[in-house]
């Protein structure tokens, strides 16, 4: 690293001063390689993918609009008569004494402290893989990629056998332990870190008399901020999403999470003697995916970088 | 460039060499380390461990519970229903891992050419079913494909024409492949998008001037600077294809006669551990899917790797 032969990491990281100043330099084009002329067929044919991806969406909204007799006799991808949005989801919110107000709420928690915990776990972790060197730092690493390839159900079965020991079973703690490891949030954190803290900036603390953990608070947590805020939104979307876990773990309603609790009301018009109420399966799941969906499009600027950031070391 | 402006800004300073990097091996990092580690030996290792024991014994009404040996991994071998759980899951790795990641590099390409009109909403639009929740996506579809108020009924009412019922046994596993490419394919097509930023573009430029085609740039320069990434995404669309088990687990209430409770691996070992209280051989069942799927992850990352030397 000491010889100045190219090196493709700095390369690419110092390609926008290059190109920038390339731009400036070259008369302008009206077509560039960096402005190429744009393609009503390529758009029009990428536009097919664009339309699968909204259309379930879409017919997610529309049938949200109508009673269960609307549902039956209405064309799915438009709007029924009387428009029921607005009775549909007082409906939701308050059939069965309002259970599913109460998934929402155990939901919240799982992703607070599940995601939250699992964020704050990944980041710490990260953080000391990208600045320092301590004993075991290589086996740690080994076994956290090894584990990485393990799959969900040689861990499931185990678990639940072993919360079923201590009795945590049936109880919240049985959903938001296990999410509190997140491999890619780790993986994902060490990258961040490595680029985005610069070594002479720790050693500046440390010479300062900084101890190590307030300087991690003070001078390094502002500078990971894109990075936690990647981490946050996909622990946020493993914990809100998460079924399998949950599905093992709790036989309350009363501690089911989202997913649970829409699939039993499905699954409720398929018992004998069960109420048929699709329409308010499809109105909970609109209501379920909303905050999702506007988390990403809010915070989309941070977890682009983020990305970005961990495709780079790749 | 706002996502590489951390980058440059840390690269701003002359760059120091990695030798010199002031690492002191102190203990220090275990403080941070530490708490990571703490939990995942309990969520990760401690269950690995207990599942291999677990595999080793037989739990019976009488007499308890006896060590077996590799017994249990012998009844695997010759049970023809995890057998056709597996095959299952490798028909679906096999087709729709190669559609979901071929339109996902697609897309990708198609945004990173520049010659979208409007690329930002392709590119924010496609990745939004990753936001979706298997459950919600699994039921939308459910409805969709359903012949009673589902998009198929209306198509059938409406040009008086019998489609075939995608949830019906011959269909359900295309079905679900659907469902899953719906999921993925943005996440993916982002993996690969961001992967395609940080080709530097010089090398466009060095094509152009050399008057390479479009086609000749992408085999030549992009899908070859990518292929970390390609491998990535592939390596975790093999996990995911042998855990397969939301989607057919959800299914399940729409399709009845279609999804059997050795529908896929997971699904059967799930079936055994809580219908049919036999731990042992579930755990057995998992033990085995996970060695299956390391080795294969394990040999396309090898074949991954040989390709770029």
């Amino acid at each position: 690293m000491t010889t100045p032969a190219p090196n493709p990491a700095p390369a690419t990281s110092r390609r926008p001063q290059v190109t920038l100043s390339s731009a400036r330099r070259r008369p302008r084009k009206l077509h560039t390689v960096e402005r190429p002329r744009r393609s009503p067929l390529l758009t029009g044919l990428t536009g097919l993918v664009l339309v699968y991806s909204l259309v379930p969406l879409l017919w997610l909204f529309i049938n949200a609009t109508k009673t269960q007799e609307g549902l039956f006799d209405s064309f799915g991808l438009w709007f029924h008569g009387d428009v029921a949005i607005w009775d549909n989801i007082v409906d939701t919110l308050t059939y069965d004494d309002g259970i599913f107000t109460r998934w929402l709420v155990n939901t919240l928690i799982y992703v607070l402290l599940g995601a939250g915990g699992a964020t704050f776990l990944a980041v710490l972790g990260g953080y000391a893989l990208a600045t320092f060197d301590f004993p075991g730092k290589r086996a740690v690493f080994a076994i956290v990629i090894g584990a990485v390839a393990v799959p969900g159900t040689a861990l499931a079965v185990p678990t639940f056998l072993m919360f079923s020991e201590v009795g945590l079973t049936n109880t919240p703690w049985a959903v938001i332990i296990p999410s509190l490891i997140s491999p890619f949030g780790l993986y994902l954190m060490w990258v961040f870190s490595s680029e985005a803290i610069p070594s002479e900036l720790l050693e500046a603390a440390r010479v300062d008399g900084s101890g190590e953990f307030s300087t991690f608070f003070r001078v390094s947590l502002p500078l990971l901020a894109p990075g936690i805020v990647t981490v946050l939104l996909f622990t946020m979307v493993a914990t809100w999403n998460n079924y399998f876990l949950p599905l093992i773990m709790l036989r309350n309603p009363d501690w089911y999470p989202l997913t649970l609790g829409l699939n039993a009301w499905n699954s409720q018009a398929s018992t004998a003697g069960g109420e048929a109420i699709f329409n308010l399966v499809i109105t909970g799941s609109l209501l379920t995916i909303v905050p999702l969906i506007v988390a990403f499009l809010l915070l989309q600027r941070y977890w682009q970088s983020g990305l970005a950031a961990g495709s780079v070391k790749q | 460039m706002t996502t590489l402006s951390y980058t440059s800004g840390t690269r701003d300073t002359p760059a120091v060499p990695a030798g010199r990097r002031a690492r002191r091996r102190q203990w220090t990092g275990w403080g941070f380390m530490g708490p990571f580690m703490a939990v995942f030996t309990l969520v990760f290792l401690a269950p690995i461990a207990y599942s291999i024991y677990l595999s080793l014994f037989r739990d019976q009404m009488v007499g308890g519970t006896t060590f077996v040996g590799l017994e249990n991994y012998e009844r695997a071998f010759s049970d023809s229903q995890f057998w056709s759980a597996l095959g299952r899951v490798s028909l679906f790795l096999a087709v729709q891992v190669p559609i979901m990641l071929f339109i996902a590099l697609l897309v990708a390409l198609a945004i990173d050419s520049g010659r979208l009109y409007g690329k930002s909403f392709f590119r924010i639009t496609i990745f939004l079913p990753y936001a979706v929740p298997a459950v919600v996506a699994t039921l939308m579809w459910g409805f969709m494909y359903g012949t009673r108020f589902g998009l198929v009924g209306n198509i059938n009412d409406a040009l008086g024409v019998a489609l075939p019922n995608p949830l019906s046994p011959d269909l359900i596993l295309a079905s679900i492949g659907n469902i899953v490419t719906w999921e993925f394919v943005g996440y993916n097509m982002l993996i690969f998008y961001a992967a395609l930023r940080v080709i530097p573009h010089e090398l466009y430029e060095a094509a152009e001037i050399d008057g390479a085609s479009q086609f000749r740039v992408i085999t030549a320069i992009k899908l070859p600077a990518i292929r970390g990434a390609l491998v990535i995404a592939t390596i975790f669309s093999i996990i995911g294809s042998f855990q397969l088990f939301n989607e057919p687990s959800i299914l399940q209430s729409l399709a009845p006669n279609a999804i059997t409770t050795y529908f896929t691996p997971n699904l059967y070992a799930f079936s055994l551990s809580f219908s049919g209280q036999q731990h042992n051989y579930a755990a057995t069942v998992a033990i085995i899917m996970g060695l299956i799927t390391m080795v294969i992850a394990y040999l396309v990352q090898i074949r991954g790797m040989r390709k770029a030397v």
